[in-house]
């Protein structure tokens, strides 16, 4: 049974006074008591903060609002316990925020999966998660769980938690579906679309088309030279590099670009407010999951419970369907609504063999110099 | 010998004017004894009791620590920090590298973020100037009785957050935005006018942030003119634009210089504008650095990055300092 420092105090107490202990031992372990608290670190101060809130930092927008309504709102309401949100446009501003705070600062984090997942490891800012704590992992497909094993040997850190893809949305006013199938990743740098062209401002999504629309496998580049013409060759074409959902949504919708690479769930939510949008997912499309992801020195207990709270089918299929990505349960083993099997990216078999994810190992190995070179050239170098 | 006697009795309290008396007569007998004109420094400080000597820096202490720990600590570190070797994937070790040093020296891309931030910043400076000086001019010769309220309305845009300011240029020049909505619905134009995500509008964001600035240092200096010397130049023959040209407008350039100075400052350190207004290609310095620390975890070079900034902008305001005086910035706030 967990037993609070005040309680406790209170037990040493009755039994100094009951006679069941020595004075000298009493006082003994009133002065350890008085040492471990004068001690007591920043750090320590703000785990046991901590206890009454868990920190968690996701995209905002609509996936925020999803997990705000369908997750948090019921698990502060069954533990009494606060969840405070943070939001990011781009995961590297949360890595830097955690590279910049102490341990603790941060607790659960909406992080962009396997790949991300790597570099917090690589930097030691993972934790170990008690599995047994966290029950509902069993729902989760384990073609998704595996890889994060991986890289994690010692133990999770993380629970995968939904996947998706970063397609090419097209306004169907302006480019015809037949058309958008036709060219593919290459009606990404179409040159009569010039200035009306958007593309997510990220290395890795960069690099990424520029391997498709040069025929190579974006896991194995073997001419990294090519893939950067590419990217020159669409910066000409750019009207905006845009960093974060809610930009898409807002250059999407008010028309300012008419083609762009996005999220599949930002997209199917553009789709269902009624805006002309299409969505396609070129062969060997960018997939990714995500997940949630406990950082060193979080309250391990209360984090957990809330993790294993949003793996609960109901909840992660509530939280889906507002997302608009799929989740990580298995469909096998859970079933899922209809809205969920027709959202973007859906694996009905729940193997994940017809995505292509990032090779965490591959992209972790390039990372430094292939950043350092795009954000060259989208400054026009 | 009375070192106060240029003041004005009648204008100091009593008791204040009693202390500076006695003061004044400890420098007295002290000069009186040791004549020698090099040592009168030394006599006045020394007439100063320990308590007095102490005062200036027990007021300054709060300050001068404030300083020293947001400030002058953070500095030292960051430039530390540029000396540290960047080990790749966000990992970085102390140690005494130049590498981060030579690669800005060396590398002609850091070399083009500066000019291309010289280059908007002079720019911006120009069309603040430009726009900023009429508007402070009406404000200062207005015979309007609640001048206040002027400026008043001059400052209202800062309650309203930086970034929500910045924003709202989006739906004023965007393809949907107010402008072009309204030649479409005028017909004057059939396609929407290209105004948004180009150096145009990063130069208007900025614009519209710094004007302020610049109005209000020139209305300070506008507002500490003589009125009768343009009165008397008018009554010797000056025509009213001749009045301006050789009274008013050169009694107002400290604080035009001092308005110049703060827009280009500030307009060179910037990195928001160019972010949510600006295109692939419109950055400032600012965003290098943006892109080192943030995008590619290199604090190292980031640090490196932000002194060399630091130090650009220090040289610009030294120099400003030694032809104008800094002074000039510290009368426009306080006024």
């Amino acid at each position: 049974m967990k037993m609070d420092t005040t309680k406790r105090l209170e037990r040493l107490v009755e039994r100094y006074g009951n006679g069941g202990l020595e004075r000298r031992t009493f006082l003994g372990l009133i002065a350890a008591a008085g040492a471990s608290a004068g001690i007591m670190t920043r750090w320590s101060g703000t785990a046991l903060a901590a206890v009454s809130e868990v920190r968690f930092d996701g995209w905002g927008g609509i996936v925020s609002e999803a997990l705000r309504k369908h997750a948090f709102d019921p698990y502060e309401a069954k533990t009494g316990r606060t969840v405070v949100e943070g939001t990011f446009g781009d995961e590297i501003d949360v890595l830097t925020k955690v590279k910049a705070s102490e341990p603790g600062a941060l607790h659960v984090i909406h992080s962009s999966g396997i790949e991300w997942y790597k570099r917090y490891a690589d930097l030691g800012f993972t934790s170990v998660i008690n599995e047994a704590n966290v029950p509902n992992l069993k729902y989760v497909m384990t073609a998704l769980i595996e890889p994060f094993r991986k890289v994690t040997p010692e133990g999770l850190s993380a629970a995968p938690y939904d996947y998706g893809t970063t397609g090419i949305a097209y306004n169907t006013k302006y480019i015809s579906k037949e058309e958008a199938e036709e060219l593919g990743a290459n009606l990404l740098i179409k040159p009569e679309l010039k200035g009306k062209i958007g593309a997510l401002d990220q290395m890795s999504t960069r690099v990424w088309y520029g391997a498709l629309q040069t025929g190579q496998d974006p896991n194995n580049i073997e001419d990294i030279d090519a893939v950067w013409a590419k990217a020159r060759e669409q910066r000409e074409l750019v009207k905006k590099y845009w960093g974060s959902g809610a930009e898409l949504m807002d250059l999407l919708s008010r028309e300012e670009i008419v083609v762009t690479d996005g999220w599949s769930g930002r997209i199917a939510h553009l789709q269902q407010e009624g805006f002309p949008i299409g969505y396609l997912d070129p062969p060997n499309s960018m997939a990714w999951m995500e997940d949630m992801l406990i950082l060193k020195g979080a309250p391990m207990a209360e984090c957990e419970e809330l993790v294993n709270f949003m793996l609960e089918p109901d909840v992660a299929i509530a939280v889906a369907e507002g997302q608009n990505y799929p989740p990580a349960l298995d469909p096998t083993k859970v079933t899922l609504t209809e809205k969920i099997k027709n959202l973007p990216a859906f694996d009905p078999t729940g193997t994940m063999k017809n995505l292509t994810f990032a090779d965490p190992n591959y992209w972790a190995a390039h990372f430094d110099e292939w950043e350092k070179q795009w954000n060259r050239i989208a400054k026009g170098a | 010998m009375r070192v106060t006697r240029a003041l004005n009795e009648k204008s100091l309290p009593i008791i204040r004017y009693q202390q500076l008396n006695c003061i004044a007569d400890r420098f007295a007998a002290r000069i009186a004894n040791n004549a020698s004109p090099k040592n009168i420094k030394n006599i006045m400080s020394d007439a100063l009791t320990v308590a007095e000597r102490r005062r200036p820096w027990l007021l300054l202490a709060p300050t001068l620590i404030t300083l020293a720990v947001l400030m002058v600590i953070p500095m030292i570190i960051m430039f530390t920090y540029s000396f540290h070797v960047y080990l790749g994937n966000g990992r970085d070790q102390p140690d005494f590298y130049l590498g981060n040093w030579a690669e800005f020296f060396t590398d002609g891309y850091y070399h083009y973020g500066i000019w291309q931030t010289a280059r908007i910043a002079a720019i911006t400076t120009v069309m603040c100037a430009l726009m900023g000086y009429p508007a402070a001019y009406c404000i200062a010769m207005s015979r309007f009785r609640r001048k206040w309220m002027l400026l008043l309305l001059l400052i209202l845009p800062f309650w309203i957050s930086f970034i929500i300011r910045t924003l709202s240029w989006i739906h004023i020049l965007g393809e949907q935005g107010a402008i072009n909505a309204t030649l479409r619905w005028l017909g004057l134009i059939s396609e929407p006018i290209p105004m948004l995500y180009n150096e145009g509008s990063v130069i208007m964001g900025m614009i519209h942030f710094l004007l302020p600035y610049m109005i209000l240092n020139v209305y300070v200096s506008l507002e500490g003119i003589d009125r009768n010397l343009v009165s008397a130049a008018r009554t010797l023959g000056c025509t009213a634009w001749q009045a301006f040209r050789e009274v008013t407008l050169p009694l107002s350039l400290p604080g035009l210089a001092a308005g110049c100075l703060l827009c280009f400052v500030l307009a060179a350190g910037s990195y928001v504008t160019p972010l949510i207004l600006g295109g692939p290609s419109n950055f400032l310095f600012g965003n290098l650095v943006f892109d080192a620390v943030m995008a590619e975890l290199n604090w190292p070079m980031g640090a490196t990055l932000s002194m060399v900034l630091l130090i650009l902008l220090g040289a610009i305001a030294a120099i400003y300092s030694r032809y104008m005086g800094l002074s000039r910035i510290y009368k426009g706030l306080s006024r």
